[in-house]
């Protein structure tokens, strides 16, 4: 049977060779590489539950009354949009579960495309010869963050509002151009022309996401082509790959991983409410609610505005660059200018300009941990700043004070991980190389006469040795290993 | 081609004899013809064996997720309850993903490769595309200058087809400063009722709109709240167009546009802050005896102040435009657009 499927293709378009190289391709493994799978897990989720809310939305402004099955709601004028997302939600079978479950893949995709990014900048998975893929991925987040805030804005409830009309006040703010732009994107002024809603639609189910799917494809032709990186080990070198080939235990584990992503997502779309926008109610200009929240993946975005302080540049009878820009525009260009630059600052800092296979732990270089570390809290302590006012209705904390607080600590944080990690990793470093690592089963103990002797010990290596060896392969990195690195090369083969 | 190590299992070694025997069945492509084809893995470890154990599993798991899978089919029908159908189509994704990862992990042959990674970058194969890049200009008189012209075109054609982009939208010229607020234009609230002064009380803030304009433009919604006189910290050109205390400010923030939606006032002075109005996205906060000058927050302009008067129902008329323009900044707003 198999057999003969083989042979039909085969003979008419020659693709058994190229089978055979595929279904023995190999994969290293490590639970650190399942993170960027599981973003393109979401992704799938996302496009299968997206079809399913596309086939009930309606991109319109166009007035309407709400005459459905929810009560609070009865008779209230509304947008189409609006009265679509609601309709959906609350009338069509399975409707809810399958808006829940795309709001929870799309906050899951950006959750694991951030921590694969860390781990990718922690590895130095970014040197020679990745850096090209690494700019694609770095693009990845950037298109998914957009993607998310388009996807948040349609259904036109009062937190969808809110968010457009911040990010009309950003692109506004653009030095000389902003005034224009936002009128084209908008078409005309804030909230926009009958086209806005369609153009919103369009660039969230079509531009984007296909865009998105074209930079995934190439992230992926690329990894093909190079093969994954992996960490040291017994066998592993920097000229070869050892892992699990393609077919069929990793096939298996890989299919297994995308069905248990999706059984997650459904679950929490199921069980756990996210953006319950009847309870919202429609937004109109006038109209904005306190503590509000948006998706975690914007708060970064909402804490830089928030703590810039009331800074604008004026010439003459021009605001040359108004405020929402430093914050909303300014910061997140750095951030990600930065991380675009990072491969080159990488490599000259690190002085390191040869081709790697191999990934270094965290630990084995201090001061790129650090640098990533200490950048990676710096925008952590403004993502903080986003949240900042559901602290301030909590306590009796004045929100001035708490602004004044996080500014200082934006400057003040980043220093104190830098060193910290610096030093954290070092200790790490020295920790391996303690001589307990190599202990030989051997313990020498003073006897009550006042000499020593020497015990043997049959059970085998004390708990720190285990430990200690039992990361990925350090078998490699002290070659004249003893007892204590064998046994967990051993265990860590029985897997 | 190490033999795989013997586990301390027992399954183990039975899969490692009928991982021997299987290997001796066919033999490994390096007997055969001397090495497998370039850029090929390698067989390193290799395990394989029955186990019952898990093959049961699989067939539990794959039994739940069908039960789960025809849950879902019938639940939509009868009963579409959110809970309930998550619950099943979740629960069947999850059965049958523990399925293929137990058949990954415990029942097809586990196999460790290795592969030689392929070298890239031949020099002499990359000086030999060069020239064959270059070589399209070869006999060709004034390549310069016709590669130059080309990318002239290209630019000039790339750019007049990018300008209809232009029509999507107005000029952002007139537009922003425009709002439906002129002289004598009556105030209203929700309800579309006129607004009294003793219809604002000190403490909260009533939101107004002028009456008969579209409530969606930004320039539309004011704040109006009540100062007691004596408190009022402005100049007495700006105390006569706020009748009996009261103010009128455009509700949308200057900073990025949000909708003024909370009003500080304070209830033990004089320890306590200064009655503010607080901008929910940003905590932009105007100090309202101050004319709605800004006291904290990122906006770097005040709140725009419309004049206010009292017609002789004591309705409360706007007695002129906006003192500034309102919205978020950008480059033609100005600061300083009256001088208060």
């Amino acid at each position: 049977m198999i057999k003969r499927a083989v042979g039909f293709f085969d003979d008419r378009l020659g693709v058994a060779p190229g089978a055979r190289k595929l279904l023995r391709y190999v994969f290293p493994d490590h639970w650190s590489f399942l993170l960027g799978e599981i973003a393109l897990n979401a992704f799938l989720v996302l496009v299968a539950t997206g079809i399913f809310l596309a086939f009930y939305y309606t991109p319109s402004d166009a007035d309407t009354v709400y005459r459905g099955a929810y009560e609070p709601l009865q008779g209230l004028g509304m947008t189409e949009a609006y009265w679509s997302t609601i309709n959906l939600s609350l009338d069509v079978p399975a409707g809810l579960l399958m808006r829940q479950t795309h709001h929870w893949a799309a906050n899951l995709m950006i959750v694991a495309i951030t921590l694969h990014l860390l781990r990718i900048l922690l590895t130095g998975a970014v040197r020679r010869p990745r850096e090209i893929n690494y700019l694609v991925g770095v693009t990845l987040l950037a298109v998914t963050v957009l993607e998310g805030f388009a996807g948040y804005s349609l259904p036109d409830d009062l937190l969808s509002g809110m968010g457009l009309v911040i990010a009309y006040g950003v692109a506004m703010s653009i030095p000389l151009l902003g005034g224009d732009l936002s009128f084209l994107i908008w078409g005309g002024e804030y909230p926009g022309s009958a086209e806005f809603f369609p153009r919103l639609y369009i660039t969230h189910v079509l531009l984007v996401p296909g865009l998105i799917a074209g930079l995934i494809g190439a992230h992926l032709a690329m990894i093909a082509r190079q093969h994954h990186t992996q960490f040291r080990g017994k066998v592993a070198t920097e000229r070869n790959v050892v892992g699990y080939p393609l077919w069929p235990g990793y096939a298996l584990k890989s299919g297994g991983l995308l069905l248990i992503t999706a059984a997650v997502l459904f679950l929490l779309g199921g069980l756990v409410q996210i953006n319950p926008i009847w309870q919202w109610g429609p937004y109109e200009p006038y109209l904005s609610t306190n503590g509000a929240q948006p998706d975690w993946y914007l708060g970064w975005l909402l804490g830089g505005l928030r703590l810039m302080p009331a800074l604008e540049i004026q010439l003459g009878s021009w605001t040359v660059v108004p405020n929402p820009f430093w914050g909303g525009l300014a910061f997140p260009t750095l951030v990600f200018l930065t991380m675009y630059a990072w491969p080159w600052i990488d490599r000259r800092w690190l002085g390191d300009h040869r081709r790697h296979e191999l990934l270094d732990l965290p630990r084995d270089n201090p001061r790129r941990t650090a640098i990533v570390m200490s950048y990676f809290s710096w925008v952590l302590v403004v993502f903080v700043a986003g949240s900042i006012d559901r602290l301030y209705f909590r306590s009796t904390i004045p929100y001035e004070a708490q602004i004044w607080f996080l500014r200082i600590a934006v400057v003040v944080v980043p220093v104190i991980t830098y060193f910290a990690v610096k030093r954290l990793c070092g200790e790490l470093r020295d920790l391996e190389r303690h001589p307990l690592r190599g202990w030989n089963g051997k313990v020498v103990r003073r006897t009550p006469a006042g000499g020593f002797e020497t015990l043997e010990l049959e059970e085998g290596i004390p708990a720190a040795g285990r430990d200690g060896a039992d990361g990925a392969g350090d078998g490699a990195r002290q070659p004249a290993a003893t007892a204590g690195a064998s046994a967990g090369d051993e265990e860590r083969r029985a897997r | 081609m190490s033999p795989p190590p013997s586990g301390p299992r027992q399954g183990r070694l039975r899969g490692l004899v009928t991982g021997l025997l299987r290997r001796r069945r066919e033999p490994s492509p390096r007997e055969g013809d001397g090495g497998p084809p370039q850029g090929e893995a390698e067989r390193y470890e290799f395990d394989a064996g029955p186990n019952r154990r898990a093959e049961n599993l699989i067939l539990l798991a794959l039994g739940g997720a069908s039960l789960a899978a025809v849950c879902f089919a019938v639940l939509f029908v009868v009963l579409p309850d959110t809970q309930l159908l998550g619950i099943a189509l979740g629960g069947s994704f999850a059965l049958l993903g523990l399925a293929a990862i137990l058949a990954g992990k415990k029942v097809v042959p586990q196999e460790i490769a290795i592969e030689e990674r392929t070298d890239f970058g031949d020099e002499q194969v990359q000086e030999e595309v060069a020239e064959m890049v270059s070589g399209a200009g070869a006999g060709v008189s004034r390549r310069k200058l016709l590669i130059g012209a080309a990318g002239a075109t290209g630019a000039t054609v790339g750019a007049s087809a990018l300008v209809p982009a232009a029509a999507l939208g107005p000029a952002v010229g007139e537009i922003v400063a425009q709002t439906p607020w002129s002289c004598g234009r009556r105030v209203v609230d929700s309800q579309d009722r006129p607004v009294k002064p003793e219809d604002v009380t000190v403490g909260t803030f009533i939101t107004g709109f002028p009456e008969g304009a579209s409530r969606r433009e930004l320039g539309s919604s004011i704040v109006l709240v009540k100062v007691p006189p004596n408190e009022l910290e402005i100049p007495a050109r700006l105390r006569a167009v706020a009748p009996e205390g009261v103010l009128a400010f455009s509700k949308i923030c200057p900073h990025a546009g949000c909708a003024i939606g909370i009003y500080r006032h304070p209830l033990f002075e004089p320890t306590s802050e200064r009655p503010a109005l607080v901008c929910p996205c940003h905590y932009s906060t105007f100090d309202v005896r101050r004319g709605g000058t800004l006291e904290f927050g990122p906006a770097g302009r005040d709140l725009p102040q419309l004049p206010l008067m009292l017609n002789p129902e004591r309705e409360i008329l706007a007695a002129g435009e906006f003192l500034e323009q309102i919205g978020p900044s950008y480059l033609r707003i100005r600061k300083d657009a009256l001088d208060r």
